[in-house]
């Protein structure tokens, strides 16, 4: 440990505020916006949702149908692997698991999913990480729909992993019997990324 | 050299040089003797650890040409009310040690030479990434097109000014814009205003010489310009983006 001369930080927050940031992290009321390029704007009348194993297509719904899937809420702090979290954030959407039995599966038919989202961009998740209540799609933030600049119309919610696994502008939930990164893991991020575990680059422990 | 490892590991980094760029912002140098390298564009996380052992980690994007030297510069915008940018810029002196890690970032970089037209777009601070770029060009004596726009609050918000219009006289096809979004002096010979569609259009790279963009700045410049090129038809896949804000507090 390097102690720089002269810096002190912050007033330090109460046990019960720092017990609920990971390491290295720091608390920001705002929602940064962080993307690798521009803002996607699709026209709900041409967004679609995919399932898929392999190559066979396993569900696809429209925006209508989504819609009409089964509603979940969720309060949650987030953090990003940029170092802010944010406590409390709350979202509406289908849970995985209600996403799975909507496809007609009890099970997922793979340990893995890629997500493919629209300009793009991917990320790799175990399906474990994503059932059980873990994740969502979600359409709504604060109440309102999701903004695009923040993944609207809809995007991945995976909050107990860094926020870059919870992908924007999801289209695709394709379903692999192997992990694989995606876009920012294959760019020296962390293939899992725990927070709590500070799992930001490849080779963190 | 460190020894081979997977993964980034802390270095210890020792402030070497420090100059002011405008009264709101320092160049930090720092000699990192296992620095490992790095691409124009990628950042690194600093970690500055206080007496009681509470540490405090932000990034900021690397400003000194890529290479392989052990010196490495970043350029700190004082946030007011940040946490650490504010220690960085008025509190740091030269021979104080703090740690780092990197590079980071492998999307967000440029190396010459490029096989396409270079088009730079930055707002404020955001000019840190793309003045690594244009060092690297430099050095690289890459005399391919290349063309900088820097939009600042003010004149004397301006970063690497001198450096930049050095850049832009030396032989080598770099064109700089400057625009100035809350006044000019007088005599001012550039642009005024936001970067528009109309200010793009007039003066950026066109789309059918596709060339490789970079934007970097506070989210709604960003997510501004990043729009009006994709309205004037260059492809998604050329606009790489890096975004800072919403109010501020990255720093």
């Amino acid at each position: 440990m390097v102690v720089t001369r002269g810096f002190r930080g912050r007033p330090r927050q109460d046990q019960a505020t720092r017990s609920r940031v990971p390491p290295g992290q720091y608390v920001t009321s705002d929602f940064p916006v962080l993307t690798a390029g521009p803002t996607q704007h699709t026209p709900l009348e041409n967004w679609t949702l995919s399932m898929q194993f392999g190559g066979r297509m396993l569900a696809t719904w429209s925006w209508r149908e989504f819609e009409m899937l089964p509603q979940s809420e969720i309060t949650t702090d987030i953090h990003c692997v940029t170092k802010w979290s944010k406590f409390d954030t709350r979202w509406r959407g289908v849970s995985f698991d209600d996403l799975l039995r909507a496809a007609g599966l009890d099970v997922a038919p793979a340990a893995f999913v890629m997500a493919h989202c629209d300009g793009g961009y991917t990320t790799n998740l175990p399906v474990a990480d994503l059932i059980a209540g873990k994740a969502m799609v979600a359409t709504h933030f604060d109440g309102l729909p999701l903004p695009a600049s923040h993944g609207g119309p809809a995007r991945l919610l995976v909050p107990h992993l860094y926020f870059w696994k919870s992908a924007k502008w999801i289209r695709r939930i394709a379903f692999h019997e192997q992990d694989r990164p995606g876009f920012w893991e294959s760019l020296g991020y962390h293939i899992y990324g725990d927070p709590w575990r500070e799992q930001r680059y490849g080779g963190d422990p | 050299m460190p020894e081979p490892q997977a993964g980034l590991p802390w270095l210890i980094a020792t402030v070497i040089e420090l100059r002011p760029e405008t009264a709101t912002a320092k160049t930090i140098a720092f000699d990192v003797p296992d620095w490992r390298g790095h691409l124009a564009g990628q950042h690194v996380d600093l970690r500055l650890t206080a007496e009681d052992g509470y540490v405090a980690q932000r990034s900021f994007s690397l400003a000194s040409a890529a290479g392989n030297g052990t010196t490495i510069e970043t350029t700190v915008q004082r946030v007011e009310e940040g946490e650490v940018s504010p220690f960085l810029v008025d509190e740091l002196r030269i021979g104080d040690e703090l740690e780092l890690r990197g590079p980071i970032g492998g999307y967000f970089t440029w190396s010459p030479p490029g096989p396409r037209p270079l088009m730079l777009i930055a707002g404020g601070s955001g000019i840190v990434p793309l003045m690594s770029m244009l060092r690297t060009r430099r050095n690289a004596r890459d005399a391919g097109t290349a063309l900088l726009f820097y939009s600042s609050r003010s004149f004397d918000q301006i970063l690497y000014r001198a450096e930049l219009d050095q850049l832009a006289a030396a032989p080598g096809a770099l064109t700089v814009i400057h625009t100035l979004t809350r006044g000019t002096p007088p005599g001012w010979a550039g642009e005024q205003g936001r970067i528009d569609r109309a200010m793009l259009a007039r003066r950026g790279i066109a789309a059918s010489e596709k060339p490789d963009i970079f934007v970097c700045g506070p989210t709604p410049f960003v997510e501004s310009v990043a729009d009006h090129l994709l309205s004037l038809g260059h492809a998604e896949a050329s606009i790489r983006t890096e975004r800072f804000g919403p109010t501020g507090e990255t720093a």
